[in-house]
């Protein structure tokens, strides 16, 4: 759901000029309230949300201040509790996934706006739609049976065996891990980069293409130098947008990362994520620390999902911004 | 569309209405070790009283510790016993006691899937931490193969998997290997969960084996009947007196003799390491943890129901299901208690 | 010279492949993860999945039959509650607010739409699972409306703000109040549009499993009433799928393949739906 606000001049231009009875009396400021009443939930409930993360943690981070995301020790038997191998494991799954999903995504989308005749393009565009709709589990589902064996008997070796020398690709192959997650992940994100990139795409407009082939240059010259720096921004905030999805992503991940809290180089090893450890402590944690540290980790990544959301959003509106002034001119 | 819509909504009301009127639906939450033996009890109680239903969701100790006390459950259910600020956390909070009812006896057995290996190993004590904490780290290393004398250990890396959720099991494993080695109690220590020095994390009983089944060269524990519905292979272990002992029920009713002589009077107590020479040194009773005090009647009466029929004629489901059954003297003593249930 | 522009153009052409190749692969996958549901999911659907509750742990046989009606329970009041505040307050951002009160509607619907579904599932724990002192179907549906009310807001506002402003200046120069303008002229000329944003969002919380582990629960039986924790499709997939049991798997498999099913279905008749009606922006 890309938010492309598209603004419509609010035809409103009689309301000053009636009584305040008037109105109430044929309805529109009864309407005015109750749509007022139900638009301001949203506001409640998400001020609600960030009161109760704020809230529910407040314990943990007095009592931990700012080393809750620089220690690295989870246990509960001793009531200590860092946050840095779940921020790793997010951190490191997230940036896997951009690696494999940012070429993937925008060579697709590439080609989805500048190559395929309008058909074709609609037609794959409808796919990628629908691959957006696959829920996390079903890929956890097909992360646990399918891709983990795979990569635990062939690609996991294979690395091993050529690019073993660099402490990515080091240690037993389990199939499960960072890398596993960060692949599942990447599968999953990959549609949101294509979307977005691809409305991005189009709205560069046509007079700057046809510039640039007018000049001599080849399609792909056209594309790659002219194009896509114009529509840079927006992609850049499809790759923020795929980053936000990617660090909330629980399900798939869970199901696929080892569930084990370490920081290690080595991207074959089992990890955690923040999302992961809520899932699976969050209903058992006993006592209020616990409880207190795994809310402050709801609460850190609702920051950085907001924060990369906020900035996509930010950088998608400059672009189509961008394209409809220079539209115009 | 808005008929269709209608239709469904008065659909939905009758069918909501239906099930309200239907039997007492009792929830309760908590170990994946006695799951299987709880789900087919539930079922089997449901088929007897219908008007009874009794939602059990394996979602490990801890979580049954926990929503018990959050109140969210009716009952729990555990195979670490509620410590001590545990069970003041729930005094405070419910102004009234939790009571713990052992139901069963189980084992806690090493599984392994090891390419090559067909037979049954051997684990000492000392090879099962130093798997555990990271410093035996082949299959091949002397302290595995040194008690599997003519088995062809491969030199492959052991995968360790172990519990990432709050556990009954990790704690009675914990508990055990704690007893055992004296570096595994000052570090990690026991509990329900802890913090592990390797390897990779699988939720509940259900979540290990599956990672053992999947993941070759791997070593994890679970309860016996895990390893015995999923055909995995699960190891003897060197008891206190010195022998190998596979676990069955004869050799967890062997290590629950001793403590079954002298119950405490809240039944919470430890059976790992227990002397004996046929004892399975990793056994444990299972708790169920019901409050002191229902609010509701119909509830109430139905707990102590179902509780009863579990240590009688329960007790003959276990066996089937490689669990042992109480032991007389514990049952005896259980009858009594379920009257502190009010 | 000559060899130079032969260069770029191999380099144009084959940069130009590669694009192709890369949609190639991201539509494929959709492909791959459908035609692996249906080979799995297709050999272990039977009639059982749907008209038998499951088991007990390790016995063969049984089906979801308590997951599906409790998904569709979730589903039901989540829209129930989800629906109306979204769409109501969609009718306000388009038709009545302007400046400062709108920007923070819409911010806070930006903001509740970017939370981590499992992020909604604490915050539904702690409002309507502790104080209630239950996992319940009410709590699920409470999460999962949580995430359909931002996408029902938001596109609710931009299909109302769509409709020509000709059509909305007739009807007031009729002499209509502005709240029968809105409902009936505005608001049925964007319905096609609004009612595709509904079943989009239904499709998309119909797969969430994070928000609902600790607000539905999970239930071996039926669940009576609203006030009960209920099986649901998305868990069992979950819960299946981790366990040990190769009967457990080929269910997971079963379940995945009508879950997907649904949502892909949902998903195609919105945006027929959507097609079919005037022209309007994409969401």
């Amino acid at each position: 759901m890309a938010a492309t606000t598209t603004t419509v001049p609010n035809a409103g231009p009689v309301s000053g000029s009636r009584s305040f009875l008037r109105k109430l009396r044929e309805g529109d400021e009864i309407a005015r309230i109750i749509t007022f009443l139900f638009a301001s939930t949203v506001v409640l409930v998400t001020i609600l949300l960030v009161f109760e993360l704020w809230h529910g943690s407040s314990l943990a981070r007095h009592k931990f201040g700012f080393g809750f995301f620089v220690t690295s020790v989870w246990d509960p038997i001793a009531g200590d509790f860092g946050a840095l191998p779940f921020i790793y494991g997010t951190l490191v799954t997230a940036l896997v996934s951009l690696a494999i999903a940012v070429p993937l995504g925008i060579g697709a989308a590439i080609f989805l706006a500048e190559l395929a005749p309008q058909k074709i393009s609609d037609t794959l565009q409808f796919f990628i739609d629908l691959l957006a709709a696959v829920p996390s589990v079903i890929y956890g589902l097909l992360g646990v049976f399918i891709i983990v064996p795979i990569m635990r008997e062939y690609i996991q070796p294979f690395l091993k065996s050529t690019l073993g020398f660099l402490p990515l690709f080091t240690g037993p192959a389990y199939g499960i891990g960072f890398f596993t997650a960060g692949i599942v992940l990447a599968i999953m994100v990959i549609p949101y980069i294509v979307s977005v990139s691809r409305e991005v795409l189009l709205s560069v407009p046509r007079d700057q293409r046809e510039a640039a082939l007018a000049l001599g240059s080849t399609r792909w010259e056209s594309t790659w130098k002219v194009v896509v720096p114009f529509a840079r921004t927006g992609i850049m905030g499809s790759i923020f947008l795929a980053l936000a999805r990617a660090l909330g992503e629980t399900m798939a991940v869970t199901m696929v990362i080892g569930n084990t809290p370490t920081i290690s180089a080595s991207l074959f090893s089992p990890g955690y994520s923040i999302a992961a450890v809520i899932a699976n402590e969050f209903s058992e944690a006993t006592g209020d620390l616990y409880v207190q540290s795994l809310i402050e980790l709801g609460l850190v990544l609702f920051i950085l999902t907001f924060v990369l959301n906020g900035l996509a959003r930010l950088l998608i509106i400059l672009t189509a911004q961008r394209g409809s002034e220079m539209g115009r001119t | 569309m808005k008929r269709f819509a209608g239709l469904l909504l008065v659909v939905l009301a009758l069918a909501g209405m239906v099930w309200a009127q239907g039997a007492l639906l009792i929830n309760g939450a908590g170990a994946t070790f006695p799951y299987p033996i709880y789900s087919k009890w539930f079922d089997e109680y449901h088929k007897k009283f219908t008007n009874v239903q009794i939602n059990y969701q394996s979602v490990g100790s801890g979580a049954g510790i926990k929503q018990v006390t959050e109140g969210t459950v009716d009952f729990g259910a555990s195979d670490a016993i509620m410590n001590d600020d545990q069970l003041k956390a729930y005094a405070d909070k419910h102004g009234s006691g939790i009571l713990h009812f052992p139901m069963v006896l189980g084992a806690v057995v090493p599984i392994y899937n090891v390419p090559g290996v067909n037979s049954a190993l051997n684990f000492t004590p000392e090879a099962l931490a130093g798997i555990f904490l990271g410093r035996v780290t082949k299959w091949n290393d002397p302290a595995i193969a040194s008690a599997n004398k003519g088995v062809n250990l491969p030199a492959n890396d052991i995968v360790v998997v172990h519990r990432s959720d709050g556990s009954g099991t990790t704690y009675i494993w914990t508990d055990y290997l704690s007893k055992v080695s004296s570096d595994w109690n000052t570090k990690p220590g026991k509990g329900a969960s802890i913090s592990w020095p390797v390897g990779l994390g699988g939720k509940g009983n259900e979540g290990v084996s599956g990672l053992i089944r999947n993941t070759p060269n791997s070593i994890g524990y679970v309860e016996l009947i895990y390893a015995v519905q999923t055909k995995i292979e699960y190891a003897s272990v060197k008891n206190s007196s010195g022998d190998f002992v596979k676990a069955d029920f004869g050799s967890v009713s062997a290590a629950a003799a001793g403590a079954a002589k002298d119950m405490p009077d809240d039944f919470r107590v430890s059976i790992t390491n227990a002397p004996g020479k046929g004892a399975y040194p990793i056994s444990s009773f299972t708790w169920l943890l019901i409050p002191a005090k229902f609010s509701d009647a119909g509830k109430r009466d139905a707990m102590k129901g179902f509780i009863k029929w579990g240590i009688t004629d329960g007790q003959s489901y276990a066996e089937n299901l490689s669990y042992a059954k109480l032991p007389k003297e514990v049952v005896a003593k259980e009858l009594k208690a379920i009257d502190k249930i009010q | 010279m000559i060899t130079r522009l032969r260069y770029r153009k191999f380099v144009s052409g084959f940069m130009l492949g590669m694009t192709g190749l890369a949609a190639f692969i991201t539509v494929s996958v959709l492909f791959f993860i459908l035609g692996y549901l249906v080979y799995h999911g297709g050999t272990s659907i039977n009639w059982n999945f749907f008209t038998k509750l499951p088991t007990p742990v390790g016995e063969a046989g049984g089906g979801m039959a308590n997951a599906i009606v409790g998904s569709a329970k979730l589903l039901f009041l989540a829209s129930l509650i989800g629906v109306p505040v979204g769409f109501l307050g969609g009718v306000y951002l388009a038709e009545f607010s302007g400046g400062a009160i709108a920007f923070v509607v819409r911010y806070a619907a930006d903001l509740l739409n970017g939370v981590p579904s499992i992020v909604i599932g604490i915050f539904a724990y702690a409002l309507v699972v502790l104080p209630f002192k239950h996992y319940s179907t009410l709590a699920g549906s409470f999460a999962l409306a949580l995430m359909m009310i931002p996408i029902t807001l938001r596109s609710t506002e931009q299909f109302l703000q769509a409709v020509p402003g000709s059509l909305r200046e007739g009807a007031m120069a009729l002499g209509a109040s502005k709240w029968k303008t809105i409902a009936s002229v505005i608001v049925p000329a964007a319905y096609r549009g609004i009612l595709t944003a509904i079943l989009l969002a239904l499709a998309r919380v119909a797969g969430e499993t994070a928000p609902l582990l600790f607000t539905a629960f999970g239930n071996r039986f039926w669940s009576p009433g609203w006030e009960q924790p209920t099986a649901s499709l998305p868990v069992m997939i979950y819960t299946y799928a981790i366990s040990p049991y190769d009967d457990w798997h080929r269910q997971a498999w079963a379940a995945g393949l009508v879950l997907l099913g649904l949502i892909l279905v949902v998903n195609i008749i919105a945006r027929a739906i959507l097609a079919r009606g005037v022209s309007i922006p994409r969401t």
